[in-house]
This record gives C-alpha cells, sequence and structure tokens, in this order.
C-alpha cells in the first residue's frame, strides 16, 4: 500500500538551516547535511531544501551545501529557491538533487516547467505554490491567490488554475504553501489542500501550519494530500519523524515506519 | 567491484552513482564506448524519464553490445525505464522496441481510481527465492516514481500493489530489474543494490 510522505523541510540561507515564522525571525537551527541526514535516519522519506534568501551571488554557496547535503543521502532530495532557468536547475541536479522545486520563476515564465521536465523528467520538477484564500473572491478556496517573494507579491493567479497548468506543463509534483497557515502551528489549511489536489492528477504536497499530529492526520484524510512537509515541528527536539509516524500509525495513516 | 554504469542521456545519474560508489563499487559511465560494455563485469542501467529515450541505446550500437553481456552471463540490473526496457516495449513509446529478454510489455496505470503517476514509498511482496531482494523483509518500503508498469508474470520477483498488482523487480538468470529506485529508498535500497553487487552470477 502507498505510503503518505512526510518530508523534512530545510529552510537554509548562507549555508546554514534557518527557520522563519511567517517568514520573518529567523532562527539558526544548525547544519543543513547534517540535520538532513538526521531526519533520514528518523525516517523522514524525503528531504527538501530551501534556499530562502537565494541571491545570484549565494549560488555556489547553494550548490556547495546540495553537494555536501547529498553526498550520504538515499532517500530523495529536493532543492527550491532561487531556480530562475533550466540551466541553474541542471546544476542543482549535477551536484545531487533529485527534485527541483520551482516557485516564481515558473510564474513569471510558465515555459520553465516544460524546459526542466524534457530535461530531466516530469517526476524531477516540484512546482511550488504559496497561496492565500481570497475573501473576496466567489470561491475564496479555488481562487486563492497565489503570491511570491515570501508573501509579500500577489500574481494575479489563481492557486487551483495554476496547479492545473503546472499539471499540464508536465510538473511532477505541487508542494502548496498556504501563507494563512505558515509558521502559525494551528494546522495545514486542509480546504485549501483538497481544492488542489482534487483538481490534478499528481501528488500534492501540502504546507504550512504544521503543529500537531492531529494536523498531518487531518490534511491526510480531509486535506486529501498525498504527503505533507514539516519543518519548525522537527527543529530543536520538539518532534520527529519517527514519533510522528508511529503516532501517525495508530490514527490509522499508511506511513512507512523507519527500520 | 566494478560497475558500467549506461548513460542514455534521459536524467541524472548522480544518485545511482552515489549510493553505488557508497557501496564501495568502483563505478564508471558510458554513453556510448562499446568496449566499457564488452569488458563489464557487472552492468547498471538507471532510467528516469521517456521509454524513447532508449532509442539512443540502439543508435548507438548499446544494445547489441549489452545484449551480448547479457548472453556472457554478466550480472544485469535495470532501474525504472531501465527496468522496463528488458521488457518487450512499452504503451509510452510503442514504436520503439526494448530489449525483449522477457516477453511482456508495459503499460499506463489505468486512470480513474488514483492519481497516475504512481509516487512515493510503498511496500513489496517478494518472491521467496530472489536473491536481488534477499534480506528484504514484510514493511519494508521502496521508492516508487512512474507511469508505466510491467504486469506480474513468472519471472516477477517483488509484486507491488498500486490500483493493481504490478511488477516491483523482476529477475531471471543474470538479469535483474527494479521498477523502484534502490539508490532513493533508504537502507532498504542499499541492501538490494548490495546483493546485486555482492551477486556471483553463477548461482
Amino acid at each position: 500500500m502507498i505510503t503518505k510522505r512526510i518530508i523534512a523541510c530545510l529552510d537554509v540561507s548562507g549555508g546554514r538551516v534557518v527557520k522563519g515564522v511567517q517568514f520573518v525571525d529567523i532562527i539558526d537551527a544548525g547544519d543543513p547535511a547534517t540535520q538532513a541526514a538526521r531526519h533520514a535516519r528518523e525516517g523522514a522519506d524525503e528531504i527538501v531544501l530551501l534556499d530562502i534568501t537565494a541571491t545570484h551571488e549565494g549560488r555556489s554557496t547553494l550548490l556547495d551545501t546540495v553537494r555536501r547535503t547529498a553526498r550520504e543521502l538515499f532517500v530523495p532530495f529536493c532543492v527550491g529557491g532561487g531556480i530562475g532557468s533550466a540551466d541553474d536547475a541542471a546544476q542543482v541536479f549535477e551536484a545531487g538533487a533529485d527534485k527541483v522545486s520551482v516557485n516564481s520563476a515558473a510564474l513569471k515564465d510558465p515555459a520553465l516547467i516544460d524546459a526542466i521536465g524534457r530535461s530531466f523528467g516530469a517526476q524531477a520538477v516540484v512546482v511550488a505554490i504559496d497561496a492565500r484564500r481570497d475573501p473576496q473572491a466567489a470561491d475564496p478556496v479555488r481562487d486563492a491567490q497565489v503570491f511570491v517573494q515570501g508573501g509579500r507579491k500577489l500574481t494575479g493567479r489563481r492557486a487551483v488554475e495554476w496547479a492545473r497548468e503546472a499539471e499540464a506543463r508536465g510538473a511532477g509534483e505541487i508542494l502548496l504553501t498556504s501563507m494563512d497557515s505558515d509558521g502559525m502551528r494551528t494546522g495545514f489549511d486542509c480546504e485549501l489542500t483538497a481544492a488542489v489536489s482534487e483538481a490534478v492528477n499528481i501528488p500534492v504536497i501540502a504546507s504550512g501550519g504544521a503543529g500537531t499530529v492531529e494536523h498531518f492526520v487531518d490534511v491526510f484524510g480531509r486535506g486529501k494530500a498525498d504527503a505533507a512537509l514539516a519543518a519548525s515541528i522537527f527543529h530543536f527536539g520538539v518532534s520527529s519523524a519517527r514519533s510522528l509516524k508511529e503516532e501517525l500509525a495508530k490514527a490509522g495513516v499508511s506511513v512507512r515506519l523507519p527500520c | 567491484m566494478r560497475v558500467t554504469v549506461i548513460d542514455y542521456k534521459a536524467g541524472n545519474l548522480t544518485s545511482v552513482l552515489k549510493a553505488l560508489r557508497h557501496l564501495s563499487a568502483e563505478a564508471i559511465v558510458t554513453d556510448g564506448d562499446l568496449a566499457l560494455v564488452e569488458t563489464a563485469e557487472r552492468i547498471v542501467l538507471p532510467g528516469v524519464g521517456h521509454f524513447a529515450a532508449t532509442e539512443r541505446l540502439d543508435a548507438t550500437g548499446l544494445t547489441a553490445a549489452i545484449r551480448a553481456a547479457i548472453a556472457r552471463g554478466v550480472p544485469f540490473l535495470g532501474i525504472c525505464v531501465g527496468m522496463q526496457w528488458l521488457y518487450a516495449g512499452s504503451s509510452e513509446a510503442p514504436e520503439q522496441p526494448g530489449l525483449g529478454h522477457f516477453a511482456e510489455s508495459c503499460t499506463r496505470f489505468p486512470e480513474g481510481q488514483e492519481k497516475v503517476p504512481h509516487v512515493g514509498w510503498n511496500s513489496l511482496e517478494v518472491r521467496s527465492n530472489s536473491r536481488l531482494l534477499a534480506g528484504v523483509e514484510p514493511g519494508e518500503h521502496v521508492y516508487f516514481t512512474h507511469s508505466f508498469k510491467a504486469p506480474v508474470s513468472a519471472d516477477t520477483a517483488a509484486i507491488t500493489h498500486y490500483i493493481e498488482p504490478f511488477a516491483a523487480a523482476v529477475e531471471r538468470g543474470n538479469v535483474m530489474g527494479t521498477q523502484f529506485h534502490p539508490e532513493k529508498s533508504g537502507a532498504t535500497g542499499l541492501k538490494i543494490l548490495g546483493n546485486f553487487l555482492r551477486w556471483k552470477g553463477t548461482e
């Protein structure tokens, strides 16, 4: 039976793991390679590394971080942040990533999704969508607005239609972050996640809002998520993938328990 | 242990090379140097991407060289599309023949029940005589990402269920294949790659 994936997310900046609460209040949480290896050992099904302050100058630092992190990592490894071209993606793959996550560059030029998919396969392209419900819209959930620049800039795109376009262009997965929930630890936006998951035929990774085990049970059930991202919940020994998964198994969620 | 890894430009080989080298194998890559296939001790054909990309194997003469190596008894492991290529073909690219080592053909998962592609960690029902999957216990999971799959047959070494049962691994003589990605399947995957690397090819 296919299991629900728990994905450990490491937000990195300048070669260090950081985590923002609603994208501010950055706290240092260690070395990416060490953290990734620990999460994988404890049963994380996948590692996502997001370069949250991606700059052109920081590219070589990021590639070095990816290379160091990938070296002893034998679970799927996705890298995002600042990937603006198929060449950027190629460098990240070369450094050891299995997937890249694209966000603002794909919104600016959707053909980037097609280009990376053509060269590396759809399984290697994750389209990240940062969305916030639109209380003004006829359907505030389906018409959630897509933002870039950490939630500061509106794109004019709507979450469900953008996810559909991404799939049609060859995205392999959608990483959906609820900007309303992110960093709040009050639970995932299950309605938003379900709306996107039902609209596409590719896996949807839910992100933003994890605080308790029940939040994960909820997003895998009501939210119809195929995978869920957890960042801050894993840091500082709050919880491990292992204990999270043991609790999920008890709650009847199909998960892979680490051997 | 030396392993010749075939590059047919269908995707990224980094993960496979990294896992083989982690297991102390000397992995060498060829995208058309037939001598490296003719003298190969072991061959791995990775694969991500489209079945049509295997056309490059025919164009470069690699198909014929691999067929000869297999006939000599060289241990061979195909991964994902690399496993599918061992069959007669795939409906993903009907005009492109596979190696035909296994007589069946690969088809797409039926639509309408679950998402296609099948992405994530799933379990294996291992046939007891599998050498490739020796030591894999019930409850261990491996990582899949694919939309096409091979049918269950007499040569199936492990079955996985997604929408319907399909061949998660295949094995006959010196020819083995995994639909899943052992290089991305944690400790279980490394155990499976280790089995391939240690197999003497004479049992």
